[in-house]
């Protein structure tokens, strides 16, 4: 009879894993935005690539609750690394993936001891100061990375040694829509595991989480380097589906951007990245081709009024339609 | 080599001034206000008016800009910030993002993505030579005022009335408004006072740190580093904090000129690895 409450525990967390229809929607929806819109490839592409970068860092920020400024460091690490690869005779998409993720996810290993050291204030400076270090690198060592040229000189081999990348961009939106939704499983297995229930409690209290016998830094540290490997994997899958590289995947804009796409669409919920992505590519997209040189004004000027509307309105809404078990502890 | 000193120690204490106004809303209000790169260089830019457009002699131009952006930081603190304050670090972080956004494109729109220069009189532009140090008239003077606003404002948190509200409004705001402290009115001032010296520090390094669009980003880290390394806690610390790292930033310049720009976080790592919490920062310091 001991085993009963963990049975019980263990069939809880099954049922919240189960698939819902709004979910499979989603995806439904996402296969025939692509079908649809065959011309607007490299626009599907760019949003799935923004999408597994605003989903590594919701695993981070959102989850884990370590709060980044520098979450770019690994997205340009890992777009750096395939696109060198990939012009240094390694051009299998699905190696770079595996070389840009893994490394960035030893550097975020690496770096991890420094940046869950003291408050926010301190975590906020180690990243933005490591982003701007691997910044400040790339640009120097233009022998390797092309400096402020970017790189040249990518051949990207064809996807699993058969499909070749068209210069429409079919294959590549493929691909990047395909890498995401197997990123996305991963993360929502992992996001509804007992280690993302831990990662919550650790967000909510870490002091409570400790005292319930959760080893807290063990599970900040494997929440970082994740998030770091998964920010590779996408900016890898950048490099690969653009064929190139530029100082710009580095940039404090880049980390940014994702904490934009997270404010848009909701931290600590994954769908928040992916709905966040898609309504940020759509509006740069337009701001852009109506204000070329200013769009950045706007972006501003959203992210202002969001706060203060208060982020978690819009995320209100949609929470109406989730399960009620989820909405109360996010 | 003592050139070198002078040097570092003139840009260090612009960094000062530029950084203290961040150290005391971010260590003593414990709002994160990564836009404040943003009001110094406003402060450059209205120098560059003021100055350049208008006429006004260079020195008579600095009071001028430090009330303008004061103005502009209590306009902004009572529209805009004042909602922030009880919100989360990451609430505030992306909120001040979004006005580093705004204030470059609207800076772009303005006055053009070029970098701008202030003109100062040729009589700053001298050189005179102390006992074989080469010193710049224009960074000596730079020492002179930031050196006395450090001191002023060092004095004024610790020795007025004003100080001791600003720290009990802070410590618990409810139990100051009991004791009949307006603690909005506090919180106000020392915003727009920040904001000022950040305009001034704009005015005064244009000359020294360059003056774009691009300010508040290339320089959020350089503040960032000063409070963090220098503690969040106290004037002093960051004032200790922008001397070490403006002379450890120039020397590298000099010395490394390869490896520049690395010396800056190279310090700053070493400091946060060895004290998190900053040099001069308490262990249980918000």
């Amino acid at each position: 009879m001991t085993a009963a409450p963990e049975e019980t525990a263990r069939r809880q967390l099954a049922g919240l894993a189960r698939w819902r229809p709004a979910e499979i929607a989603f995806w439904a929806l996402v296969l025939a935005a692509y079908a649809v819109f065959p011309q607007r490839a490299a626009l599907i592409a760019e949003v799935a690539v923004v999408a597994l970068f605003a989903l590594s860092l919701d695993l981070v920020l959102g989850y884990a609750g370590i709060l980044t400024l520098g979450h770019a460091a690994f997205f340009g690490w890992g777009a750096y690394v395939a696109g060198i690869a990939a012009s240094r005779g390694l051009g299998d998409p699905t190696l770079g993936l595996l070389l840009g993720g893994g490394t960035a996810g030893v550097l975020g290993l690496l770096t991890a001891p420094l940046v869950l050291r003291g408050g926010d204030l301190t975590r906020l400076m180690v990243t933005l100061g490591l982003a701007t270090v691997l910044f400040e690198l790339a640009n120097r060592f233009t022998g390797l990375t092309g400096g402020a040229d970017g790189l040249q000189g990518m051949i990207v081999g064809p996807l699993l040694g058969r499909f070749e990348f068209d210069l429409e961009g079919h294959v590549g939106a493929a691909y990047a829509l395909a890498v995401l939704f197997l990123a996305f499983l991963l993360l929502r297995r992992i996001a509804l595991s007992p280690f993302g229930w831990a990662l919550r409690a650790i967000r909510a209290n870490p002091l409570r989480a400790a005292a319930l016998g959760i080893p807290v830094r063990r599970r900040l540290v494997a929440a970082y380097t994740l998030g770091a490997a998964l920010a590779g994997v996408a900016g890898a899958l950048l490099a690969q589906v653009t064929g190139f590289v530029s100082l710009d995947v580095l940039s404090f804009q880049r980390s940014a951007d994702g904490l934009l796409v997270l404010l848009i669409g909701g931290v600590g919920w994954l769908y928040g990245g992916l709905v966040g992505a898609v309504v940020f590519k759509l509006m740069q997209d337009l701001l852009s081709s109506l204000t070329p040189q200013y769009w950045q004004f706007w972006i501003g000027a959203l992210l202002v009024v969001l706060v203060l509307l208060g982020r978690d309105r819009p995320r209100a809404w949609i929470a109406r339609l989730r399960r009620p078990a989820e909405g109360a502890a996010p | 080599m003592l050139t070198v000193l002078f040097d570092g120690i003139a840009y260090g204490m612009v960094l000062f001034i530029l950084a203290c106004g961040l150290a005391v809303t971010l260590g003593l209000m414990n709002l994160v206000n990564l836009a404040h790169g943003a009001f110094a260089m406003a402060g450059g830019y209205a120098a560059l008016v003021l100055v350049n457009a208008w006429g006004v002699p260079f020195l008579a131009a600095l009071p001028v800009v430090f009330l303008a952006t004061a103005a502009l930081g209590a306009l902004m603190e009572r529209t805009l910030y004042v909602h922030v304050y009880a919100r989360s670090h990451l609430d505030q972080v992306l909120f001040s993002v979004g006005l580093i956004f705004m204030a470059v494109a609207v800076v772009d729109y303005a006055a053009g993505p070029s970098q701008q220069f202030v003109r100062i009189p040729d009589a700053l532009r001298g050189r005179i030579e102390v006992a074989g140090i080469g010193m710049g008239i224009y960074r000596l003077l730079v020492i002179g005022i930031c050196g006395a606003v450090a001191l002023a404002l060092h004095l004024a948190l610790a020795g007025t009335r004003f100080g001791s509200r600003l720290r009990a409004a802070v410590d618990d705001s409810r139990v100051a408004r009991g004791l009949g402290i307006d603690v909005g009115l506090i919180f106000t001032v020392t915003f727009a006072v920040g904001s000022g010296l950040a305009g001034l520090g704009g005015a005064l390094g244009a000359d020294i740190l360059g003056l774009d669009p691009g300010f508040p980003l290339r320089f959020m880290i350089y503040f960032l580093i000063v409070v963090t390394v220098g503690g969040t806690a106290s004037i002093p610390g960051a004032f200790l904090a922008s001397l070490l790292l403006g002379i450890a930033d120039v020397a590298g310049k000099y010395y490394l000129p390869s490896m520049g720009a690395f010396i800056i976080y190279g310090v700053m790592l070493a400091v946060l690895v060895w004290r998190p919490q900053g040099l001069f920062g308490r262990a249980g310091a918000r």
